[in-house]
């Protein structure tokens, strides 16, 4: 899917620059509302957001790079982040992790994010959530889950399935 | 017997409170800003005459705010500091990117009350004629974020915050910046540089205290969440009101988090210093003591990157007896009083103010080894000895903890995390990741070897190269 900026897009992105006197401040939210409408981040959407803003494309490039949360390349529809850092792992966060990985065929002890192969989810451990007295706790997406039971998690699988074959999705 | 004292939590929980500013003002929302905005000019006995700015300054000092988000720096100070003469704009920034490992309370602000949160901020914008402020939410909050920019509007709509606010001739205006997923973005200038639109790759102070050089080489101010809260109070209470609450040089309230194993982990906000660390976690009002059948292992007092507390530790506190003289007293770690001087005292801090509570069910290398991969995952690679030091702590407690450690790792973390602090790195997340691992390994040191020495005997039963080893070794590229 290439990156064609819409006009809702444009919209949004030049509200977001008045908000700073300078206009590079309004990276990490312009990547933010790119990401929210396509996924991920792809390079033209980079050259796009570093002529928006006056900067060389490497500018944009590198805040990509170093913030976890930012995407280069598509993942799952649904994307599942499990806290993994002290409370939530007292809290039974790996055990969890674990259950996600072992309903959806995913491998608990790869590294890193892992996408199932029909594109709907990807798994991932996220460092300290900010939720510790609920642990453990997860997201799907932007929705915010405390306490998970694996009951829980089969219901957020659920809930996920019954959305894409109601509406599809494009992966 | 400790009680709870809810000031900035007043209203959170209770069943019709809800975030939107007509409930907020129908509690009282707004008076303290009108209050701040009514300070007339004050002439001094000596004749000089003291702004309204300045006054809201002075009572913040009064009042004694130690900052909430970790390093418990005195605010009023903060504030002194601000290069006024510049002639460049003053900007301040809510540190609302809480990531600090055990923490959660100024979630429960912004998510539940976002109305104070702002009002806080209006009136120390004002105080410190501050045109231009951003809220620096983290990433992963995205409701937060939406809450915060939709309470923004309604206070728009009602004329806190715009042009001429209320008449006043003042004007403000609050955005709302989110980051990204990476802790570094807590560190005050990290946090400025992230804003700036780069990575958040901290400064070094000097010359780049934010204060002088800041926000686009402007003077600045960042303060935590709870912090600002606390000014709306201080403004509501007087200065020297708010200082009575708490103890000396400890004043005001705490939001503490607890979590971990206890019964009721949650949110509790006590004045600082009248509950000790063993009501918090003991008492029914509070943490109601650990799950049954299992006994204390250990607390980490105030965030990930304190060091850890064993239970039975013993510290030597300076009190004063009944003529004033100063001694010291032998105490429990659980008969800590849950303050800023007394952690210290005991060679850790009470930071952010999150408890993680463990039992005897935890395996302690295996705690470490996960806060090792958070410090790991979160430097911000600036600096060799956090971005190598961090990384070569975290491979050795991996090890530890997959079978394949040694007898002598436990001097070997050690040595590593001795040699990133002190000055060696731009900021301090040197230190918050030498701390856990300094004091782990100092006050376990015996389940360490232990671990690495079983590691050893079953190596040596096995044969010099175990499939195992070259299966981590392969994980590892």
């Amino acid at each position: 899917m290439s990156f064609t900026a819409t006009k809702e897009l444009e919209a949004e992105v030049d509200e977001l620059i008045t908000h700073y006197p300078v206009k590079r401040a309004a990276s990490l939210m312009v990547l933010h509302a790119i990401q929210e409408k396509f996924g991920w981040i792809s390079s033209e959407a980079v050259q796009w957001t570093a002529k928006k803003l006056e900067l060389q494309p490497i500018n944009v490039f590198e805040i990509l790079t170093f913030y976890p949360m930012l995407r280069q390349q598509p993942m799952g529809k649904y994307q599942i982040k499990v806290c993994r850092t002290l409370s939530c792992a007292l809290g039974g966060a790996y055990e969890l992790h674990k259950h996600f990985c072992d309903k959806l065929g995913l491998d608990a002890h790869k590294h890193g994010a892992q996408t199932t192969k029909d594109g709907k989810f990807t798994v991932e451990f996220v460092e300290c959530l900010a939720s510790c007295g609920t642990a453990p706790v997860i997201m799907c997406n932007d929705a915010f889950y405390e306490d998970v039971s694996h009951e829980e998690a089969d219901e957020i699988l659920r809930g996920a399935n019954a959305m894409v074959a109601r509406h599809g999705f494009e992966p | 017997m400790a009680q709870e004292y809810k000031l900035i939590l007043k209203h959170i929980d209770e069943p019709d409170y809800t975030r939107d500013i007509e409930c907020y003002l129908r509690h009282g929302g707004y008076d303290s800003l009108k209050k701040a905005l009514a300070f007339p000019a004050r002439t001094l006995p000596d004749g000089k005459t003291q702004s309204p700015q300045e006054q809201l300054r002075q009572e913040v000092m009064t009042s004694g705010l130690r900052g909430r988000g970790g390093a418990g720096f005195s605010c009023g100070l903060k504030w002194s500091f601000v290069d006024r003469k510049s002639g460049k704009p003053v900007y301040l920034i809510c540190n609302a990117d809480e990531s600090e490992p055990g923490t959660f309370k100024d979630r429960q602000i912004m998510h539940k009350d976002p109305h104070q949160l702002i009002e806080g901020m209006i009136i120390s914008c004002y105080a410190n004629d501050v045109k231009l402020a951003y809220i620096y939410i983290r990433g992963e909050m995205v409701d937060g974020a939406k809450i915060l920019a939709q309470a923004l509007k309604e206070a728009r709509a009602k004329n806190f915050l715009g042009k001429n606010i209320l008449g006043t001739g003042y004007d403000l205006e609050i955005h709302v910046h989110r980051g990204a997923g990476a802790y570094i973005c807590g560190e005050e200038t990290g946090l400025i540089e992230s804003l700036e639109g780069k990575r958040p790759y901290p400064r070094i102070k000097p010359p780049y205290f934010p204060a002088v050089l800041g926000l686009w080489m402007c003077p600045t101010i960042v303060n935590n969440v709870e912090t600002l809260c606390n000014v709306k109070h201080i403004v509501a209470l007087g200065g020297a009101e708010f200082a009575k609450l708490g103890t000396p040089n400890n004043t005001g309230t705490r939001i503490v988090s607890l979590s971990g194993h206890v019964q009721n982990p949650g949110y509790y906000e006590i004045e600082v210093g009248k509950a000790t660390l063993g009501e918090l976690i003991n008492d029914p009002q509070f943490g109601g003591g650990l799950r049954r059948g299992r006994k204390l292992k250990a607390i980490i007092p105030g965030g990930s990157s304190s060091k850890i507390l064993k239970a039975g530790e013993k510290f030597k506190l300076k009190k004063k007896d009944s003529e004033g003289r100063e001694i010291l007293v032998e105490t429990d770690m659980l008969d800590l009083p849950y303050d800023f001087d007394s952690l210290a005292q005991a060679g850790t801090m009470s930071g952010s103010s999150a408890i993680i509570v463990m039992d005897d069910s935890v395996d302690i290398v295996a705690a470490l080894a996960n806060l090792s991969e958070f410090y790991a995952h979160e430097s911000c690679g600036q600096c060799t000895p956090c971005r190598e030091g961090s990384l070569w702590m975290n491979k050795a407690l991996h090890r530890l903890t997959h079978g394949e450690g040694r007898s002598q790792d436990a001097d070997y973390l050690v040595k590593i995390a001795d040699n990133i602090p002190g000055g060696r790195t731009i900021c301090a997340f040197g230190e918050a990741c030498s701390w856990p691992v300094q004091s782990f390994v100092a006050k376990f040191k015996d389940e360490f070897i232990a671990k690495g020495a079983a590691d050893e005997a079953r190596r040596a039963k096995e044969g010099a190269a175990p499939a195992e080893t070259k299966k981590l070794a392969a994980a590892h590229h």
